[in-house]
């Protein structure tokens, strides 16, 4: 195991990252505090409790996993996708680092860079909403968890990825439609049926009752079945990391 | 097959290459390298130059054969294989948003170092960027870009260095400056390939020479013995009056008639200068056998002209 070379890419990304702060912090916090302003502060006041929690509350966990998704994702994707896309992945590919080290740099600075952003969202979601964390270990447990599988989905997405297009592909037409309709702005009971069943299809909507849980204590779906999910899904992405490293696919010819 | 020669750095064999699509990038090469010397690599587009550096530095899957650097088998030992050698590739290729001295650092980081600000300063100092240690790496020259390139390959002091084509598109001046640089690294020990298209490149600086074509090293020696092998000394001499023919007299020596009778074309030789003499002999003997001439213009052939012949006619030894 290469450490210092885990760490040099660490270090790269995030300092990437802190190069790009403006855009990279802001973009996701200002549009996130928009929800927050027009469903948590401006509306949420007019709409009923949900299982005894204000509608502004009710929210916050999904927004949160609606940034947690699209940040982790993208900020992976991107990481691997640049290198490739301008030819330094020779770098990459010419030095001692192996499928550990590549994991431990771009994946982890990716789900660095989502939990900073996550952090910052959490405050600012308290200048419009007034929320408490029930679970506040497994909910930094749980954050951590599903950055670190969107962050592995995200590399893999930048592997396949053959143009700009690609990228935005997947966090546009996929993430974030299946994370609306996961339930971010209302519990599954007040669907009626057949969509109550179809919704429960979506594996977003596990990901959002299970950060939900953690927050108020009070979800759709038992949160062993989320956190399990989430486990599933990067054991999932790390057997098909290690299965691209191992065959070069898109990345050695 | 060659047998292992003692200071063996790199020892390649039946190394191939062949893409999806079919194309056969390397042809079972085999290339031994010395340590301490400077190996160029002179081939056409698409010879296999880059592929064969690719398959030894990680970049490319080989389909056959082996690669041993340092006595250890490159594909088993990829971790200290990797960390002992270096790479230059032909494009410029990284963050051009970064600043240099982080770019040149998190090279020598990924390579397993520890930090070192006073190496990265060693190296950035030694190619000129030290006073733009704090530019980003886009607002350099094109020069520029490519001593980054190089002080990343650097960063790591790796014992064999690669350099495809390091002085591609970079003026004449700066080209020199390289061929310092790197005459430089070969004081301190490093050894070198490079692959370049300017043969002059390879004529001054390397101490053996790799000619390759389609996939195959069609020829692999001493800079010097090359030159003694297949060099050719190239004599044309004006002759006046015009001859119809080549004169009896003259039917042992390597010539031919130009340009309507008016020229006498001798090429012969051997590069160790035995084509000069041959040339005085010629001339002694047009004027034995009274043939008038009003100029004699000779030349030794280059590098160049030995790896033209040898790349369209496939000439000379093989590998």
């Amino acid at each position: 195991m290469n450490a210092r070379g885990a760490l040099a890419i660490f270090t790269n990304e995030l300092l990437r990252f802190f190069r790009t702060a403006f855009g990279s912090i802001l973009s996701p916090v200002l549009t996130t505090a928009l929800y927050f302003i027009v469903f948590g502060a401006a509306i949420g006041g007019r709409i009923q409790e949900i299982d005894g929690v204000s509608y502004g509350a009710f929210i916050v966990p999904g927004l949160l996993m609606l940034t947690l998704l699209s940040e982790s994702t993208s900020n992976a994707s991107f990481g691997i996708y640049m290198p490739r896309f301008t030819g330094a992945i020779y770098e990459l590919l010419s030095a001692p680092v192996g499928v550990a080290e590549t994991l431990i740099g771009f994946v982890g600075a990716a789900a660095a860079k989502s939990l900073i952003i996550a952090a910052i969202i959490l405050l600012t979601a308290l200048l419009f909403v007034d929320y408490t964390i029930a679970h506040p270990l497994l909910a930094v447990g749980y954050i951590v968890l599903v950055a670190a599988a969107f962050s592995l989905f995200g590399f893999i997405l930048g592997v396949w990825a053959d143009g700009f297009e690609k990228l935005q592909i997947v966090p546009m037409l996929i993430l974030t439609p299946l994370t609306f309709l996961g339930g971010t702005f209302y519990s599954i009971q007040m669907l009626a049926e057949p969509w109550r069943t179809v919704a429960q299809f979506n594996p977003i909507f596990y990901l959002i009752n299970g950060l939900r849980w953690t927050f108020t204590g009070r979800a759709d779906v038992p949160i062993g079945v989320a956190f399990g999910m989430t486990l599933g899904l990067i054991v999932l992405c790390v057997g098909v990391i290690a299965l691209i490293f191992r065959t070069g696919w898109r990345l050695r010819d | 097959m060659f047998p292992r020669v003692e200071g063996t750095i790199l020892d390649i064999r039946g190394l191939a290459k062949t893409y999806k699509g079919g194309t056969t990038a390397l042809a079972g090469v085999d290339l031994q390298i010395r340590k301490g010397e400077i190996f160029a690599l002179l081939g056409p587009n698409g010879a296999g130059k880059t592929t064969l550096i690719g398959a030894v530095c990680g970049l490319l899957r080989p389909s056959g054969g082996t690669i041993e650097a340092f006595g250890l088998d490159a594909r088993r030992h990829w971790r200290e294989v990797r960390r002992r050698i270096g790479l230059v590739p032909q494009e410029l290729s990284f963050d051009m948003f970064a600043r240099v001295d982080h770019s040149v650092a998190y090279s020598r980081g990924m390579f397993g170092c520890a930090p070192d600000p006073a190496r990265i300063e060693q190296v950035l100092r030694s190619l000129s960027l030290w006073d733009k240690r704090k530019a980003k790496i886009r607002e350099l020259s094109g020069g520029m870009k490519r001593r980054v390139m190089i002080a990343k390959a650097l960063s790591h002091d790796p014992d064999l260095l690669f350099l495809d084509e390091p002085t591609a598109g970079v003026d004449v001046e700066l080209r020199r400056d390289m061929w310092r640089q790197i005459d430089a690294l070969r004081e301190a020990g490093t050894t070198i390939i490079l692959t370049t298209h300017y043969i002059e490149e390879a004529q001054a600086m390397a101490d053996r020479v790799g000619v390759i074509n389609k996939g195959q090293l069609l020829l692999v020696d001493e800079k010097a013995a090359i030159m003694a092998q297949l060099g050719r000394t190239e004599a044309r001499i004006a002759l006046t009056p015009p001859l119809p023919g080549v004169p009896a007299a003259l039917a042992g020596y390597p010539v031919t008639l130009e340009n309507g009778g008016r020229t006498l074309f001798y090429r012969g030789g051997d590069g160790t200068g035995a084509g000069k003499r041959e040339v005085a002999e010629l001339v002694k003997a047009l004027v034995g056998q009274g043939i008038g001439f009003e100029g004699i213009e000779t030349r030794e052939s280059s590098l160049e002209d030995i790896f033209v012949d040898l790349v369209e006619n496939r000439v000379g030894a093989p590998a």
